[in-house]
């Protein structure tokens, strides 16, 4: 945080990426990627297994150096600003015998990456209790008093994710870097956890940026999307983007969009769609 | 047992104190069970038993290398150690070793081991079977003045080591993408953590002995993350339960003479897992 | 035959020579039977991850032969009782967190094991010194010998390695197909925990066993070191599990060579021929990877259908 940002407010621009290449053992990933998100918005970054969607995100946080083209993060180099960025990666779940309370693992996004230990109680003074309120208050957020001071690896897979972007949220981020939040949930937990997203997105002005492979439970909240394939992407709203004529030029082959009765797409003879219901 | 079953307990303990030996025992053995139990905390939490376990075995070869050679005990101790501990991180890459490889690697170290002892007994008098078998079972009634004063002297270094990076080490323990995300030194705590691992097993060694290790080590740090799932509890609490074990064990060691004060150690220490174990049963679920 | 000397060294000769002392030759017989056992064991071991677990049955061998020479019984009782014992203790450990890599710790299960394994072995301790003078047995409890190997002992460890190839046989295709995806071969009727549970057992005597000849403390060598290194050099099961076998078998031919004209121990001669090959191993593989990444991508075998085949 050496670095003085202008006073002048955020930046116009939270996410900026131009012409991004990033290869890995030699190989391309994707190639040529551009993307602004701008304060307040829900991007979703789209596409079928393999494309390279992580990479993306870690490229964004500077955790992956990029061979061509140009990153700008909350105005700065990829990396420099990680701590006003809330990360939650792609994973899955705790182990059982994990004994950490799920406050705990809150707390971590407050000081964890700081040297020492926490004073306990009282003995941490004005920035404990601050600490504390913050805790308490972000688990509010997220709605997960009822269980946050269990050991997390005995709760629920979506318990488990609505700790876990209370922690990414808890320093007030900028932006929110959410990989495949939805994976592993059932479809109500995965209904519950995209309203939480989109209210902390609309309601504290903090940009999204989310990777997923079923756009449908999202889909209502987009500003934007993304949509990645081998060696190249489209970005646009998504009426825009997923649309049969985008897709198939984007894959250069013929790929067909459907909406049923409820508003749900459905994509078809997208290549690797096979393979993304994983399980 | 006469001498504390004879006099009231006072007076039988105030005799026991009394003892240099027993001084030189509790002054080192507290430290090196404190400094334990908090390594401890994190081995289980990292999931790094069987590193542990195979630094032990080294710490076997490393001081039997040094008496062979003809030096100072504890210098080959801590060298191979900490050696080892720090070659385990940076071969892991990614934090934790392959268990195959720290198998295969500490069965080759204590095969060394026995070729050090055969120099050593060779080479010889009969002190050296006591030898072996002290670094082996360890003698905590054997410490002199000096090497308890040092034991100390190294664990209060440790500790302050430790306690200075626990935070971020937690962090990285549970969550070490995210972790690495925020800055945290995730690769470089990995070796530094194991190296710490390491300069424990040593001091331990010297206490309970290097195949006993373990009982300082995992067992009062299992013990407390079945008491209490708060992190900062249990780190406490481990270190509070490795010494209550090592008090006990030497004072039970001191007042029955046939028992060698490593087996009540570690002992004990097995006992206050197991009625962890007990208790944590029979009070499901989880109270916080 | 002459033509086998090396340097002024008739290795016929001395092959002869060793073969002349009763003595070695249980030794060699002992230690074939010891090296196959381990070696086929080990390759699952190393397979099922559960090189702690079995490092743990191979050292609570320990207390148990020193208990039972405290209380004058035989050593192979104390070692087979609580080997078994052992196998049976951590079987009935709670399954949740094996096998898994989930995030966060999962250090708990190794936790119990290892504060199992050091009250095991304090009690070893134990044992010895309530036994006085005893203490000249000690290393050879814990690190063995090839001297003391008896005709009865030899005959005994050929049934129990070959009652533990037979069982090992009859578990084939279940164990491989459990230690490999629990889930799926669960789902398709294999009863994975009693199988899991008669795989400790079978570990537990083949550790008993191989204890008497190469101390506690060395038992593991033979487990791990060729079974990591047959996995090094083949993915495929079978081919892996006689590599392992061989290994195991050479690296015994050759320690008791070795140690029979050296005046060192055979413990560090095994271990070191093993962990050589260990690390011969590794580096091919290095190698074999390192080519392969340059060249196009080719499919590596599927596991699953190399496990059908």
């Amino acid at each position: 945080m050496s670095e003085q940002l202008p006073d002048a407010g955020p930046p116009a621009e939270v996410l900026e990426l131009a012409g991004v290449t990033v290869r890995a053992g030699g190989r391309v990933i994707f190639s040529d990627v551009s993307l602004r998100v701008r304060p307040g918005e829900f991007v979703a970054v789209l596409g079928p297994n393999g494309v390279g969607k992580s990479t993306l995100l870690k490229a964004v946080l500077g955790l992956l150096p990029i061979a061509d083209g140009r990153i700008r993060v909350l105005g700065a180099e990829p990396g420099r600003h990680n701590s006003r960025i809330g990360y939650l990666p792609q994973r899955r779940a705790f182990d059982p015998a994990t004994r950490i309370r799920g406050v705990d693992v809150v707390r971590m996004g407050w000081d964890g990456d700081r040297w020492g230990v926490a004073l306990p109680g009282r003995l941490g003074g004005r920035a404990g209790r601050q600490a504390r309120d913050r805790v308490h208050e972000v688990i509010a957020l997220v709605g997960a008093e009822g269980y946050a001071t269990r050991p997390i690896g005995q709760l629920s897979g979506g318990e488990q994710q609505r700790l876990l972007i209370a922690q990414a949220l808890i320093r007030r981020p900028d932006l929110l870097v959410l990989d495949e939040p939805l994976d592993s949930l059932d479809v109500t937990n995965q209904a519950a956890v995209s309203a939480l997203v989109q209210t902390v997105c609309r309601s504290h002005g903090v940009a999204v940026l989310l990777v997923a492979h079923d756009v449908n439970p999202i889909l209502p909240y987009l500003d934007q999307v993304i949509y990645l394939a081998h060696g190249g992407a489209v970005m646009g709203p998504p009426e825009q983007v997923i649309t049969s004529d985008t897709l198939s030029m984007l894959y250069g082959t013929a790929v067909d969009v459907l909406r049923d009765r409820t508003g749900r797409l459905v994509v078809v003879g997208q290549p690797d769609s096979h393979a993304e219901h994983r399980s | 047992m006469t001498a504390l079953l004879a006099a009231d307990p006072v007076t039988g303990l105030a005799s026991m104190l009394s003892q240099p030996f027993v001084r030189n025992a509790l002054v080192g053995g507290t430290a090196i069970a404190a400094l334990s139990g908090l390594v401890g905390y994190f081995v289980v939490l990292r999931g790094q038993v069987f590193a542990g376990d195979a630094l032990s075995h080294v710490a076997y070869a490393g001081a039997l290398a040094a008496l062979a050679a003809g030096i100072d005990l504890r210098f080959g101790l801590f060298a191979a150690t900490i050696g080892v501990g720090l070659l385990l991180g940076l071969l892991g890459g990614r934090g934790t070793a392959d268990d195959v490889v720290i198998g295969t690697t500490f069965a080759w170290v204590l095969g060394l081991g026995v070729l050090f002892l055969a120099l050593y007994t060779a080479s010889g008098s009969t002190d050296n079977g006591v030898a072996n078998v002290n670094v082996l079972f360890g003698s905590i009634f054997g410490i002199s003045t000096a090497a308890a004063t040092t034991a100390a002297w190294i664990a209060a270094g440790l500790i302050a080591v430790l306690l200075l990076i626990a935070r971020p080490l937690l962090f990285a323990s549970v969550d070490p993408t995210v972790a690495a995300a925020r800055g945290v030194p995730v690769r470089l705590l990995g070796p530094l953590f194991l190296a710490i691992l390491g300069a424990t097993v040593g001091e331990a060694s010297q206490a309970v002995g290097a195949l006993l290790v373990f009982g300082l080590l995992a067992a009062p740090a299992a013990a407390a993350q079945r008491l209490t799932a708060d992190p900062w509890r249990a780190l406490g609490l481990a270190v509070a339960l490795a010494v209550l074990a090592m008090w006990a064990g030497v004072a039970l060691a001191y007042a029955a003479p046939a028992l060698p004060p490593s087996f009540t150690i570690v002992g004990l220490a097995a006992a206050e897992f197991a009625a962890a174990t007990l208790y944590r049963g029979l009070l499901r679920p989880l109270p916080t | 035959m002459s033509g086998f000397s090396i340097g002024g060294l008739d290795l016929v000769g001395d092959v002869e020579h060793l073969l002349s002392y009763h003595f070695m030759l249980n030794a060699l017989r002992a230690g074939t039977i010891v090296a196959v056992l381990a070696g086929a064991i080990g390759y699952f071991m190393v397979l099922r991850r559960q090189s702690f677990a079995g490092h743990t049955l191979a050292v609570i061998g320990f207390p148990g032969a020193a208990g039972a020479t405290w209380l004058g019984l035989s050593a192979s009782l104390g070692y087979y009782g609580f080997c078994l014992a052992g196998a049976l203790a951590i079987a009935a450990l709670p399954a949740a967190g094996r096998l898994t890599a989930g995030l966060g710790g999962y250090g708990d299960e190794s936790a119990v094991i290892g504060t199992v394994q050091a009250f095991a072995l304090a009690c070893g301790f134990l044992f010895v010194s309530l036994y006085k003078g005893f203490l000249s047995g000690l290393t050879g409890l814990l690190f063995g010998s090839i001297t003391g190997v008896s005709d009865g002992q030899v005959l005994a460890l050929l049934v129990a390695g070959a009652g533990c190839l037979l069982a090992l046989l009859a578990l084939g295709r279940p164990l491989l197909f459990s230690s490999i995806d629990s889930d799926v071969a669960r789902a398709r009727g294999v009863p994975v925990r009693l199988v899991g549970t008669a795989f400790l057992l079978v570990l537990a005597v083949a550790a008993a066993g191989a204890s008497q000849i190469t101390g506690s403390l060395l038992v593991f060598a033979l487990l791990v070191t060729p079974a990591a290194t047959a996995s090094r050099l083949t993915a495929r099961p079978l081919p892996g599990l006689l590599l392992s076998v061989l290994i195991a078998v050479a690296v015994t031919w050759l320690g008791e060579g070795i140690a029979f004209y050296s005046p060192y121990p055979i413990g560090f001669w095994v271990t070191t021929l093993a962990f050589s090959s260990f690390l011969l191993a590794t580096g091919y593989r290095h190698g074999i990877d390192r080519l392969g990444r340059r060249r196009p991508a080719t499919p590596r075998g599927e596991r699953r259908g190399e496990v059908a085949a």
